[in-house]
């Protein structure tokens, strides 16, 4: 899968909270169509990692490189980078008093300076991908968690970014509505989306995940293929964790 | 209601309300603008600003309005020569409409940046991640949402601000209460009248205010 430099790497990276250590020299890279899925138990810093690739959460020390370039520290540049990298939130996030086809065209607009007409119609073409076309003159609390966050992942989709980031996409979803979220997702890392995605699906790991990194108490534990991580973990912490999360 | 049946005193007595408007009016404006900004300014990632906006809002909610109507006057026009027009009333209104201004702003301020706080952190890191800037992520995202939740809070300053016009009278401007005083000087007998037609007056305009901006406020509510 991985062709030419990575796409997104970090080197070294640490962070506090004050006394707690959330990134504890964390070094990883993605490579370009590469699709990494991180797990770990709540608080091992997995989340934070994810956010800190778009520098939602800065760090203490350490770099992280994106498509060749270190994450600029604020202003302009940085806002362009965080266009280039499409984020997910778990509470999806969408802009509450706009329009679900708003929601998707206000980047292209706002940001690339698209014309509103061509953006209209990607917008619509995304929102047909993502199944959700009918519902695009509707605003966000009229649909339902699922649909929400499909729009979500249309929105980041319409910037066309390099990457994707995924934080918990799946969490805060009622269970039958998991599944048209993951096929979406599915359906993007089959078609060569570079994606980082924090989660708790092991199935999703399992089947669509080129790498699983493991991460416990802030560190980078196991970094390994699906099937090579769920036959086999190499450590105590990955082999207790998965004990606790596969018996059910 | 002889009072008011004289011409003379039925002229001054609709002149003050409308000098009241026209305070209310022209200070609203200001206020609203110079308190969005300053609400932007305490947001804001620049220290400078935050400490800017801060003490903005210290050093104007803290002082009672009328000493900083006093300054506008004694100071800003009698001592440091700022003439805002060659008409004396034109430039008492002009001087009271700084004072009411650089005050009700403070309030503005608080009341926006109460309704900034509304809206969920995620609001603004969702605008951040599609790679808006500060500016646009406040002004596309975040205001417009704080906005609808600060109706109803904005709605009270501008009752407060309706009210505290009338302190523009310490200046000499002939508003309602100085017409009121001057009525009462010269009447006596009907204390009582002039005072309910005055408070009367209040009301009226200002109870549907208050219920205007309650209706509007359930209106535009973000629903979540």
């Amino acid at each position: 899968m991985t062709t030419g430099e990575p796409l997104i790497v970090l080197d070294s990276v640490n962070k506090w909270y004050g006394p707690l250590h959330v990134l504890d020299d964390v070094s990883l890279s993605v490579g370009r169509g590469e699709v990494v899925v991180v797990i770990g138990p709540s608080g091992s810093g997995k989340s934070t990692l994810c956010r800190t690739i778009n520098r939602l959460e800065p760090i203490n020390s350490g770099t992280i490189t994106f498509d060749g370039q270190e994450l600029p520290a604020e202003g302009k540049a940085l806002a362009k980078l965080r266009s280039d990298v499409g984020m997910v939130f778990q509470s999806f996030n969408l802009f509450a008093h706009k329009t679900i086809l708003e929601n998707v065209t206000l980047g292209p607009i706002k940001v690339r300076r698209e014309k509103p007409a061509a953006a209209r119609e990607r917008g619509l073409a995304l929102l047909d991908r993502v199944g959700i076309a009918n519902q695009a003159d509707k605003f966000p609390a009229q649909l339902s968690g699922g649909q929400q966050q499909r729009v979500a992942i249309a929105r980041a989709l319409a910037m066309q970014p390099k990457a994707m980031l995924f934080d918990e996409p799946t969490s805060a979803l009622d269970p039958e509505m998991v599944g048209e979220v993951l096929d979406v997702m599915t359906s993007l890392a089959r078609d060569g989306m570079t994606m980082v995605v924090v989660t708790h699906e092991m199935g999703f790991a399992r089947h669509a995940a080129n790498r699983v990194i493991f991460m416990a108490d802030g560190k980078l534990v196991e970094d390994a293929s699906p099937t090579e991580f769920f036959a086999n973990p190499r450590s105590e912490r990955a082999r207790d964790f998965l004990s606790k999360i596969l018996t059910h | 209601m002889h009072v008011f049946s004289d011409p003379k005193n039925f002229d001054a007595y609709v002149s003050s309300f409308l000098w009241i408007l026209k305070l209310t009016g022209a200070s609203a404006v200001c206020a609203l603008l110079l308190g969005v900004l300053l609400a932007a300014m305490r947001v804001s990632p620049v220290p400078v600003l935050r400490g800017f906006g801060a003490a903005w809002v210290n050093i104007f909610r803290n002082t009672p309005l009328t000493l900083v109507i006093f300054f506008c006057y004694f100071g800003l026009y009698a001592t440091l020569g700022l003439s805002l027009s060659q008409k004396l009333d034109i430039n008492r209104y002009w001087l009271g409409v700084i004072g009411l201004s650089v005050y009700t702003a403070a309030f503005v301020c608080e009341a926006v940046r109460s309704g900034i706080n509304t809206v969920p952190t995620g609001q603004a890191e969702a605008a951040r991640a599609i790679g808006l800037s500060f500016a646009q992520t406040l002004r596309i995202v975040v205001l417009p949402q704080a906005a609808r939740s600060v109706i109803a809070p904005l709605g009270s300053v501008l009752i407060a601000l309706c009210k505290n016009a009338t302190i523009v009278g310490t200046i000499g401007l002939m508003e309602t209460s100085n017409v009121m005083k001057d009525l009462i000087n010269s009447n006596g007998n009907a204390v009582i009248v002039i005072f309910l037609v005055f408070a009367g007056t209040f009301a009226a305009f200002l109870i549907p205010t208050g219920y205007l901006f309650g209706w509007l406020a359930n209106r535009l509510a973000v629903k979540r």
